[in-house]
């Protein structure tokens, strides 16, 4: 019974952060809500017994990449009003057509389909192997190739994020520290006769 | 009451979200892949649902690896945003029209 009502709660707080991070105007509250957004996915993900991917999601999308959204965001300055779209009339009904019509369509779908796996629904785990066993145990194994590809992935990606980041455009104006220090006499001081 | 459909709709739901984010917030990137991160939300779940009623482990890694991927597009895709802060002074997609004949 109290599982029923935690659903509800952590369900009813993903939608309404989903919605309020589409729908707020400042990037600094859409991303705060999406951190909310998450932690109530952590919740549901709790409820179906993923206990390690659901503390994953708070390690890393709450404490590194929503920071790192976070940081763009107040890194770059954004007027929120430069942002406001001149077709808004037009662009949210159709917005929400989509919405609705996907949604529909896979409530319609779901609910006339016979689902053949209720009678599983069981808890996957016996008290003896925890979440993170059986997991390490299949990811160690049977994936262990796609698992160290995908550390080769994040490699490439932090060399990716750091190269495009590190060259400076032209344009911008920062300090030339070797050119400061190394300044002579005769390259700032002309003498007049 | 938490049965399998009811993730699948949760889901779907947030999905639908992240598909109108796009949408109507199509001049701001940072809010694009903030609607990105929801849809991805919305199939983890899915994944994590199904994994848990159908009694098999493989839907967790499926997340377990989509998680590593999604970290790696949201590094380069705010990386990305940064050079085009720097050399454009904007975000908005409507100002990346350079290519335009």
């Amino acid at each position: 019974m109290i599982v029923n009502v935690l659903f509800m709660f952590f369900s009813a707080l993903l939608l309404g952060a989903g919605l309020m991070v589409i729908t707020v105007q400042n990037p600094v509250k859409s991303a705060l809500f999406l951190v909310l957004a998450f932690i109530a996915a952590t919740g549901l993900w709790l409820l179906l017994t993923a206990e390690f991917l659901a503390l994953i999601l708070v390690l890393v999308y709450v404490g590194a990449v929503m920071t790192l959204f976070l940081f763009v965001v107040m890194t770059l300055n954004i007027d929120p009003a430069s942002l406001r779209q001149p077709y808004l009339k037009f662009y949210i009904p159709l917005g929400l057509l989509f919405t609705a019509l996907l949604g529909g369509l896979l409530i319609y779908a779901l609910g006339h389909t016979q689902s053949p796996f209720i009678i599983y629904a069981q808890s996957m785990n016996p008290a003896s192997t925890s979440n993170v066993t059986q997991l390490g145990t299949q990811l160690y194994t049977e994936y262990a190739l796609p698992f160290e590809m995908t550390g080769v992935l994040l490699l490439i990606a932090i060399i990716a994020a750091i190269s495009l980041s590190l060259f400076q455009p032209f344009s911008s104006k920062h300090q030339s520290i070797d050119a400061q220090i190394n300044v002579r006499k005769a390259d700032r001081l002309r003498t007049v006769k | 009451m938490m049965t399998l459909n009811a993730f699948l709709i949760v889901a779907a739901i947030l999905f639908g979200l992240g598909m109108a984010g796009i949408v109507i917030n199509r001049k701001n990137v940072i809010a694009l892949l903030m609607s990105i991160e929801l849809i991805l939300l919305a199939v983890n779940t899915n994944l994590i649902a199904f994994s848990y009623y159908m009694n098999d482990i493989a839907g967790q890694i499926f997340v377990f690896f989509i998680l590593a991927i999604a970290a790696a597009e949201a590094a380069i895709g705010l990386a990305i945003l940064m050079v085009l802060y720097r050399t454009r002074g904007t975000i908005n997609v409507g100002a990346m029209d350079t290519l335009k004949g």
